[in-house]
């Protein structure tokens, strides 16, 4: 146990319920096969216990954490345990009442999501009328004087607005702009052919956030995450598996990374049954992939393994059907055609597709869930992580 | 129009929180879904950035609190590149 560091990264999905029904999400499309939610006590016990191991920093998601009522009452205990407390939203209800009982409570800091700068896609991407709706509580957010990260999930349709993204973060005022392009997994996957954008639309945007750093200075911090489908090495998945961050589901299922649910023949230790010091230092699941014992070839004998720690198991999984095969982003991969394959259809497909796109809603989970094949593979969209920011 | 900048007070931005860690053994600053590991003379400096100091106060209470001489160059390293990073903002005294 003592050659393994304590997680330090704590996020609480606290539902899976949710007022948008984004195309992207990362959540397990089959997410109605897990509706129960943990109670009010069995949160705090969790926020204890990973506390005590030496969590420092807390993320409350979901779905859409402020739809339980009893989020002041968590963040409340998580800043008096010491934790920096991070509330990641769309805004759909968050009131002037719950920004004022969430500044009492002592949240640190709101991530506040927009899908586009236009009304019209923001709209239509989260099949929601709630762009008016975020103006007006991203004004707010400010007004409480909480700092405010903007996070806007890139794809096909609004890498073209890129700078219009990033004059509205300005004008709202946020510390920080996350432009976070798709990575595909859970919806995203699902929606992999229309939301796939080309290698000119990203060189283009990405040539228009450097312009804007260079003119903005320090007013506003810009981070833009490349989508790894366009690289030739993996991402440090979460900084690797077991290595800092812990999530808990809605249900309380403990997770390695927010989209390992989709992963075959892994069966999650739940914080209703095992203490948080179990699931982190003993459970099957953490240790599964942690350190490189478990690597095979190309990885196991690559000395940049120490690097990315074999890129995502996720991704790995859906392009190969083999979790602990290396990541297909890397160039080394036996399978990184499969990876090429799809960028170059994205590229020669300029409207898609035979398959709709396809909502985030309880409908469309039940009909994935039950499909032959059950949620397949080739599914996630994982933000981005502690210990990534230097 | 060149005495008045010194006079300034240095201050961690508040959108920073810095704490001792006791699972790291060391101070960290705590920010927006970040975190970063602060070596100890970081951790003693930036401690002090709380808005009552200028940097040569900042300087003189460092010596004065190790018994410590000519640590003013390392200090003002530190704080530049502190504020290269953004952590530190300039204030002016309170009144």
């Amino acid at each position: 146990m003592s050659d393994i560091a304590p997680p330090l990264w704590l996020l609480a999905e606290l539902t899976y319920r949710c007022p948008l029904h984004c195309v992207f999400c990362y959540n397990p499309v089959n997410y109605t096969d897990h509706s129960s939610e943990l109670s009010t006590d069995q949160w705090l016990a969790v926020l204890r216990e990973a506390r005590a191991l030496g969590a420092a920093q807390l993320g409350f998601s979901g779905g859409e954490p402020l739809l339980r009522d009893d989020l002041e009452v968590l963040v409340r205990e998580g800043r008096q345990l010491g934790f920096y407390t991070n509330l990641i939203t769309s805004g759909v209800g968050l009131t002037d009442k719950r920004l004022d009982a969430l500044k009492e409570a002592g949240l640190d800091h709101i991530q506040l999501s927009f899908q586009d700068s236009t009304q019209e896609l923001n709209d239509f991407l989260s099949s929601t009328r709630t762009f008016d709706l975020k103006n007006r509580v991203a004004k707010s957010i400010k007004e409480h004087g909480f700092p405010m990260v903007l996070n806007c999930v890139l794809h096909r349709y609004n890498l073209p607005h890129v700078d219009k993204i990033i004059d509205m973060a300005l004008a709202m005022g946020a510390e920080y702009l996350e432009l976070a392009n798709t990575q595909y997994y859970g919806w995203a996957h699902t929606n992999r052919a229309q939301l796939m954008p080309t290698a000119e639309q990203l060189k283009e945007a990405e040539a228009v956030v450097q312009r804007y750093r260079s003119e903005i200075g320090d007013r506003c911090k810009i981070f833009f995450v490349v989508p790894d489908y366009f690289e030739t090495r993996p991402k440090r998945c979460m900084n690797g598996w077991g290595a800092v961050f812990l999530g808990i589901a809605p249900d309380g299922a403990a997770l390695p990374c927010h989209t390992a649910r989709s992963l075959p023949g892994l069966t999650f230790p739940n914080v209703t049954t095992h203490s948080i010091r179990e699931i982190w230092y003993d459970s099957d699941v953490f240790n599964r992939f942690r350190g490189f014992d478990w690597m095979k070839e190309p990885c196991r004998s690559c000395e940049e393994k120490t690097i990315d720690a074999g890129g995502c198991r996720c991704q790995a999984y859906l392009l190969t059907g083999d979790p602990a095969n290396a990541d297909p982003v890397c160039d080394k991969s036996p399978h990184h055609e499969a990876v090429i394959n799809v960028v170059r259809r994205a590229a020669v497909e300029r409207e898609p597709q035979a398959q709709p796109i396809m909502f985030r809603n309880d409908s469309n989970s039940r009909r994935l869930a039950a499909s032959p094949d059950g949620p397949h593979p080739d599914h996630h969209n994982v933000p981005d992580l502690a210990g990534v920011r230097k | 129009m060149t005495a008045p900048t010194l006079m300034l007070k240095l201050k961690l931005k508040a959108i920073f929180r810095l704490q001792w860690e006791p699972a790291q053994e060391a101070h960290v600053l705590l920010y927006p879904e970040g975190m970063v590991k602060l070596n100890q003379s970081a951790g003693e400096i930036l401690k002090r950035c709380d808005g009552t100091r200028d940097i040569d106060t900042l300087i003189a209470d460092l010596q004065q609190a190790f018994d410590a001489q000519g640590i003013g160059d390392e200090v003002r390293l530190f704080v530049a590149e502190a504020e290269r990073r953004g952590w530190l903002e300039s204030v002016e005294a309170a009144p």
